[in-house]
């Protein structure tokens, strides 16, 4: 892994919000992708060409089309790198925590995936643990 | 023809045969996955399983058949849950992709046939970075990270 390119990929809100469209949807076309996007054609392909040079999308062809994929493989060695084995599961708690408690004050603004109403289950279950 | 769900790529400085090997090596995958990979004889047709190694239990946690076997560049794996065994349409599919670059090695990992919504989906797509960054540091170090206790969660 390149670090710097990880970093320098991810310095741009723009890529940012790539990333985050292929989180929800994976597998897009560069079509489907500038139709959620406020940019041009043009520079949603610089964007994806920096962001595949980084490795944090890759691309296969299926057919005529290429599809993009968010590839967390060099986020996750990052993660590797200053996160110790005993401090994962208590930021792994905080991180439910803040979620959980985030959720029920927001509640109807926070992204799908975090208003499904499990989040508060998760933190109790993640306290059991560590009771 | 459906998209595949998830697709993974690591660059490892290793050789197609080494990191071939450790795909395929249930002593190896135990020290980077938590789990050994096993079949009685790896080839098209056989069946394999991923059994647990990070306690005694040899639990066996997936089931499958090989579907491609082409050394060292390309293999096929069917995926499922023992309970499915005999439900072939209910398993996803493994393709690992091994390309050899000039001094590195690209594996691609994709990840189809998956049930949308499935527990499946949810623990492969936090599963595999994981044993990703961890193949690569045993393969270009020797020795993997923290030890695997997070295989357990």
């Amino acid at each position: 892994m390149d670090a710097d390119k990880v970093f320098k990929a991810l310095a741009d809100p723009s890529r940012r919000q790539l990333l985050d469209w292929l989180h929800g949807d994976n597998g897009q076309t560069l079509g489907e992708l500038c139709e959620d996007l406020d940019m041009t054609r043009q520079a949603v392909t610089k964007h994806l060409a920096l962001l595949e040079d980084a490795n944090l999308v890759v691309t296969i062809r299926r057919g005529r089309e290429k599809l993009h994929y968010l590839n967390p493989v060099p986020l996750h060695e990052i993660h590797e790198r200053w996160i110790g084995k005993y401090e994962r599961r208590r930021l792994q708690a905080l991180h439910e925590l803040k979620k959980g408690l985030e959720a029920k004050r927001g509640e109807g603004r926070q992204p799908k995936e975090e208003r499904d109403g499990q989040a508060g289950i998760r933190v109790r279950h993640v306290y059991s643990h560590h009771a | 023809m459906d998209k595949p769900e998830f697709v993974y790529v690591t660059y490892i400085a290793t050789t197609p045969e080494k990191l071939w090997k450790a795909l395929l090596d249930g002593e190896i995958t135990r020290q980077y996955w938590g789990y050994r990979n096993v079949s009685d004889n790896w080839k098209v047709g056989s069946t394999w399983r991923h059994e647990r190694a990070y306690d005694d239990s040899g639990m066996v946690a997936l089931v499958g058949k090989v579907v491609e076997f082409s050394p060292p560049r390309r293999l096929v794996l069917t995926w499922g849950v023992p309970a499915d065994a005999a439900n072939e349409s209910k398993h996803s599919r493994v393709t690992f992709d091994i390309e050899p670059l000039s001094d590195t090695v690209r594996l691609t990992i994709t990840h189809d046939q998956l049930e949308p919504g499935s527990e499946m989906e949810r623990s492969i797509a936090e599963g595999w970075p994981k044993v990703l960054s961890n193949l690569k540091t045993l393969l270009e170090t020797g020795h993997t990270l923290p030890k695997f206790e997070f295989f357990k969660q």
